[in-house]
């Protein structure tokens, strides 16, 4: 449904955007990260036809965004950054008037506001204006906008920014929902979000795409992926460093906590020594009390960090 | 239709926002009340020998529009950029196009809902006398034309700054040179300056000097395509600023 081609958006001597390509498939729902200035807003407001493009193509549905941008922008529903209303409306105008640029009248129309009422649970406030709303309020309302017209193309900058954890659960469970049938980018920090959410997550940083897979693979990069933790207890830390680091398998091991209960320690495996692990260190540990062993399953934080952090500020943390 | 669907239903928010806030009556309240003072304070209502507007009502009406247009303009697209609502309007299935004649034509018909507000006069003055109410409705068409000149230039400054009362300022700047182009005062001073042929070139593109006409009850062609022309320039600067902004 959307496809992007080597997008570059260049403001001043700043290449904000620079030369990122991926499509959105139907019933995909697509993760967007990157620390902030990473250029995520600006790629979603040239896929949604806001801001154009210095070079590259966009096409939503097959209609490209550039020469051919109404019946494009007719397949998307957008929701931007910081959630802007028309805070002189009541919630039913605002839907009401965006119903009507979506090309509704009549009974459609009614149908279609009663109906975003209904999914983003604005039924108390669907008379009172936009002002007097409270943060998350109007965050729905504005992504009620989004959806007014059931759209094929869903593109979310920060959905659940600013919601509280009971509405962060509703809208994701809404985008979850949603993602079956339509084609969804959503932008977010959260990285919890993309396990809850997303079917395929990039990351971006300094404008380009530094990773792109499901959020098992990313997690697969994570140093973490495959690390075996063990506590143990009657044996002292130096003894259990020094057997972990024997295994073959063990890159290296560090111990985490050490004290007159026991002792925990982390082994980190070798490239390619996935899965073993936790029985090649169960071997070893025979004779010891073990009173934990678990694999990790690599962390999305941690891949996040490794992967956009600066390069200096790498240096300095070895 | 698409096209006219969509200017109407931007109109009619627009329209219904001036409303929905006390803006629209204070509005109302200061133009009728500046109106009043300048027709029976100023004007010489009364004391004029004849049952006409011209010289009461409508003379003022450059001088007063240079406030109080930029004042119902300035908002259009700040506010706009301001709380962000620009992005939800220009990714609506739109043209850019659409959205400038939607805001312009609802403050235009703001202003003239204001304008027929000054009816009580008219009323008056027919009660107290003959006056010549084609050159009345003349001189109204005129106001009203004028009015969207310098609604259309304050579309420009508002399109510019995210800020309403920098928009007012540069607003009221701009229609100032716009309405002393056209003072036969500064004609004069012009045409010793750099000639009578540049002097003349100056004031054509007063405004004064077209609102003449309407005043005296003609509806000459030349003076209504000189502001649907000053509209039509300024809409379209202003479509070429919001690109602009939107390019980086």
């Amino acid at each position: 449904m959307i496809n992007v081609q080597s997008l570059v958006k260049i403001f001043g001597t700043k290449r904000a955007v620079d030369g990122i390509s991926f499509s959105v498939e139907r019933g995909e729902v697509l993760g967007f990260l990157g620390p902030n200035g990473a250029g995520k807003s600006t790629s979603m407001r040239m896929i949604t036809g806001f801001i154009p493009p210095t070079e590259g193509a966009i096409t939503v549905g097959g209609f490209d965004m550039v020469t051919n941008p109404i019946p494009a922008k007719r397949l998307i529903g957008y929701l931007p950054e910081n959630a802007p209303a028309y805070t002189d409306m009541t919630v039913t105008g605002f839907l009401t008037f965006a119903a009507e640029l979506r090309g509704l009248r009549g009974d459609a129309k009614k149908k279609a506001v009663a109906r975003a009422i209904e999914m983003c649970f604005l039924e108390a406030v669907q008379y009172q204006s936009v002002e007097t709303l409270s943060k998350g309020y109007r965050h729905r309302t504005c992504f009620a906008q989004s959806i007014i017209h059931d759209p094929d193309v869903l593109v979310l900058d920060e959905p659940t920014d600013g919601l509280d954890p009971n509405q962060k659960h509703e809208i994701r469970n809404l985008i979850r929902r949603m993602g079956e049938k339509k084609a969804i980018i959503f932008s977010t920090h959260i990285l919890e979000e993309v396990d809850a959410v997303c079917s395929r997550a990039i990351i971006i940083d300094r404008g380009k795409i530094v990773a792109n897979g499901t959020p098992a693979e990313l997690r697969q990069r994570s140093e973490w992926a495959g690390a075996v933790t063990l506590r143990v207890t009657g044996v002292t830390g130096a003894i259990v460093s020094q057997k972990l680091t024997q295994v073959s398998a063990v890159k290296r091991a560090v111990i985490l906590k050490e004290d007159a209960t026991g002792v925990t320690a982390r082994a980190f495996p070798k490239p390619g020594a996935n899965g073993a692990l936790a029985h090649n260190i169960a071997d070893a540990a025979q004779g010891w009390r073990i009173e934990e062993l678990h694999t990790e399953e690599g962390r999305l934080d941690e891949v996040f960090r490794s992967i956009t952090m600066p390069d200096t500020a790498k240096e300095e943390k070895q | 239709m698409n096209a006219l669907a969509n200017i109407k239903t931007i109109t009619k928010r627009e329209l219904a926002s001036y409303f929905t806030s006390p803006l629209a009556y204070v509005f109302i309240v200061i133009f009728l009340l500046v109106s009043g003072i300048f027709v029976f304070m100023f004007g010489g209502f009364f004391e004029q020998p004849e049952a006409s507007l011209t010289n009461p009502v409508f003379m003022w009406h450059p001088w007063f529009y240079l406030f109080l247009v930029p004042a119902v303009g300035m908002r259009l697209w700040a506010e706009e950029r301001r709380v962000g609502t620009i992005e939800l309007l220009l990714t609506m299935p739109i043209t850019a196009w659409q959205a400038i004649v939607g805001k312009f034509l609802a403050s235009w018909l703001f202003l003239g809902v204001a304008l027929v507000l000054t009816f009580p006069i008219w009323i008056t003055v027919n009660y107290l006398g003959l006056p010549d109410n084609g050159v009345i409705f003349a001189a109204y068409v005129g106001s009203w034309l004028m009015a969207g000149a310098y609604l259309a230039v304050s579309c420009i400054t508002s399109a510019m700054t995210r800020t309403q009362v920098v928009s007012f300022i540069m607003a009221v700047v701009v229609c100032l040179v716009l309405l002393l182009a056209g003072l036969p005062r500064v004609t004069g001073f012009l045409s010793g300056l750099i000639g009578t042929k540049g002097a003349d070139f100056v004031s054509a593109f007063g405004f004064l000097t077209h609102f003449d006409g309407f005043q005296k009850g003609v509806l000459d062609t030349r003076d209504i395509i000189f502001f649907l022309s000053i509209i039509v320039f300024s809409l379209f600067t202003t479509s070429v600023i919001l690109r602009g902004h939107r390019a980086g």
